[in-house]
């Protein structure tokens, strides 16, 4: 079993706080492939078309057949550990900090020999599952853990270091107004978040479910507005050096294609709260954040951006709002270039339509908000940055993997809209 | 009395500190509510400040910012045009809104006793009645301002909204018939978010003030504030909008000159 993580102690204000290092980030570019879909959670490594090997590491070309084309395919994550190593010196910094360090090599039954970082749990010559994460650097290892689930498992040190664990964390929830922002700050505490930060915007007008939410272990009620910029920088100069996760919720939706809509002051809204509003928490919140990748046990991990998955491709049922939630899918991108190096991930789910008031008329299959808060959780626990919820954002995502102009087209033509 | 000399007496009376200039205006402020509509109407745009530069690298010695808000948040003026009563109106916008409207006596109607005990006090034209035995007719062409002390209510107090909408007092459709036809007044305004009661969509005609009085060509003002510093009469209230063009209404800075020591 592994030794379970204690709360962290309050912070010695005597001392500086650790600046993020990293382990080794250089990959050739068929390896940021194997990142990308580590960042999906996904153990996908080359497989040879022509003669079937799979490859191990990522290479240009098959090495027993020569052949070119090299396929990423999901590859059965089950091995067995067959030699380790205990590092306990090393020139690279992060490791240095990090002593001692279990790394090793694994036989998969699929075939390869892959280096992997091993579990604590995991015995001499056992058997491990693998799985494929994004480390401090924002680059895909592999990671060999116990065939079956040990006591206090994820609180492994060179496990937490690829997950955004909220255990012992504090979480930002940015609009408890609404029903998602309520059941996300319920998961939070759930998952052993000790402050959960609410922001509530407009406490002049009240809100259902007000009082559930400020009985959660571990909420604080504070004022925030997404939309108010003034309102946004009081709320980090109080608590912006304790979010060690931002998960934004607020979001505003209309329906209506450019030519439903009258005028721009509804675009407007959906441009304030949806593109400026994540904007301004950026701004806000971004700079502490980064600095604070390596801050001990609760150090600030993870940026979780809860969108639309019209982001990818706009459905002009809700065409302007499509455009809003592109161009924050398009800033959320622009953050991960700010936050490469610092250790904090950021961390985009698309989701297909939610149950609640605004989507109301929209057919099933939607996404409950508490699935889609579950779903958060899940992402931070196992550390995956890139996630696609619910039956019409995995239809949106496949067909946007396939060809993305084909999407285009199918969703903007008539009637096609309300099927998807 | 020459035009001349009373400039002259009101000069010499605030020079030598015989005025007290009175504030009606709440500040603006992000936080301030604004009306809340049912969410399938547009808005009113809430108040928002950016910086366009703070004495650093947009801008080294200067600090300034962009501001946007509605024409109707914070303390406001609503000019006829605002209403659909009001829009085919001779000189209804802010902009083309005679400025003699801008500077007038003013009548407090102390609504406040009453509003303590009944958030959904309506005024009626028989408690102004017994008013002006107290105080004398409201004098032809003055604003009339409705004291409810609701200005010094926060938070979620000030709408007061609940599932089946605000309780805020304001004045019966009667109560403003009467000020416009029986007393001809320039314009009528409140402490409470409108120049109507918080339920006044169930009266009839819904919304009276805003509906009779932006009909009859006046204005409103609400948002306002320290109605309490006000005698009941004597007041002059300065309440211009800013000049915008076809403007339905405007922020604006609210000033009573009151004699010292009148309240």
């Amino acid at each position: 079993m592994t030794k379970p993580l204690k709360r962290p102690p309050k912070k010695d204000p005597q001392k500086r706080t650790d600046s993020p290092t990293l382990p080794p980030f250089a990959r050739s570019r068929k390896a940021i492939a194997f990142t990308t879909m580590a960042a999906e959670g996904r153990f996908a490594l080359q497989v040879c078309s022509e003669c079937k090997h799979i490859s191990y590491p990522p290479r240009e070309i098959c090495p027993k057949c020569w052949s070119m084309d090299l396929q990423w395919q999901d590859i059965e994550n089950g091995g067995k550990l067959i030699s380790e190593t205990v590092l306990r010196t090393s020139v690279n910094t992060y490791f240095r900090e990090r002593m001692p360090w279990r790394v090793g090599t694994i036989k998969l039954d699929a075939g390869p020999t892959v280096l992997a970082h091993i579990h604590g749990d995991v015995g001499e010559f056992e058997r491990v599952r693998l799985i494929a994460r994004t480390d401090k650097s924002g680059q895909g290892v592999i990671m060999a853990l116990p065939e079956k689930e040990t006591p206090n498992m994820a609180d492994d040190r060179q496990l937490r270091a690829l997950t955004c664990d909220p255990k012992y964390r504090r979480a930002l929830v940015t609009d408890g107004r609404t029903e998602l922002g309520q059941c996300m700050a319920k998961a939070l505490s759930n998952a052993g978040a000790t402050r959960i930060f609410v922001g509530i915007a407009e406490d002049w007008r009240p809100y259902e479910g007000s009082d559930e939410l400020a009985a959660i272990p571990g909420v604080e009620i504070m004022p925030l507005d997404v939309t108010d910029t003034i309102s946004v920088n009081e709320l980090a100069a109080e608590m912006g050096d304790k979010a060690d996760i931002l998960v934004n919720t607020a979001e505003y939706i209309r329906p209506g294609s450019p030519l439903d809509r009258h005028g721009v002051t509804l675009a407007r809204d959906e441009m304030e709260t949806n593109y400026f509003g994540l904007l301004r928490l950026m701004q806000a919140f971004g700079h502490v954040m980064r600095s604070r990748g390596a801050d001990r046990d609760n150090s600030a991990c993870a940026w979780v951006n809860l969108l639309s998955v019209y982001a990818l491709s706009n459905w002009p049922v809700y065409g302007t709002t499509s455009a809003s939630q592109a161009a924050a899918l398009s800033l959320s991108q622009s953050l991960r270039g700010d936050f490469s190096g610092s250790g904090v991930k950021v961390i985009n789910v698309l989701f297909g339509p939610l149950e609640e008031s605004w989507r109301q008329p929209l057919p099933p299959p939607k996404v409950t908000p508490q699935r889609l808060a579950d779903t958060v959780i899940n992402a931070l626990q196992e550390g995956i940055e890139n996630v696609t919820l619910g039956p019409v954002a995995e239809d949106v995502v496949r067909r946007y993997r396939q060809d993305p102009f084909v999407l285009e087209r199918e969703l903007t033509q008539l009637q096609m809209g309300m099927g998807v | 009395m020459s035009e001349n000399n009373a400039l002259e007496i009101l000069t010499g009376a605030l020079t030598a500190g015989q005025i007290d200039t009175v504030d009606l205006t709440h500040t603006l402020d992000p936080d301030f509510p604004v009306i809340v509509l049912p969410p399938e109407f547009g808005q009113c745009a809430r108040f928002r400040v950016e910086e366009v530069s703070r004495y650093d690298e947009r801008g080294p010695a200067w600090y300034w910012r962009n501001f946007t808000c509605s024409e109707h948040t914070g303390t406001h003026f609503d000019a006829p045009i605002h209403w659909v009563s009001g829009k085919d109106l001779p000189n209804s916008s802010v902009d083309s809104i005679p400025t003699d409207a801008f500077v007038r006596p003013v009548c407090v109607l102390d609504c406040s006793k009453e509003s303590a005990k009944d958030e959904d006090f309506l005024l009626t034209p028989k408690f102004i009645k017994n008013w002006e035995k107290v105080h004398g007719d409201v004098p032809g062409g003055a604003w009339v301002l409705m004291r409810t002390d609701w200005s010094k209510r926060s938070g979620a107090e000030y709408l007061n909204m609940r599932e089946d909408g605000a309780h805020t007092p304001g004045p019966t459709g009667d109560a403003i018939n009467y000020l416009i036809e029986t007393r001809n007044i320039i314009g009528f305004g409140t402490e409470t978010v409108g120049t109507d009661a918080g339920q006044s969509t169930h009266l009839s005609p819904p919304y009276p003030a805003h509906y009779l009085l932006h009909g009859a060509n006046r204005y409103g003002l609400q948002c306002l504030a320290n109605l309490d510093l006000l005698p009941a009469t004597g007041a002059i209230l300065v309440c211009p909008p800013l000049k915008i063009k076809n403007g339905s209404g405007s922020p604006l800075r609210v000033l009573a000159l009151v004699a010292r020591n009148t309240v």
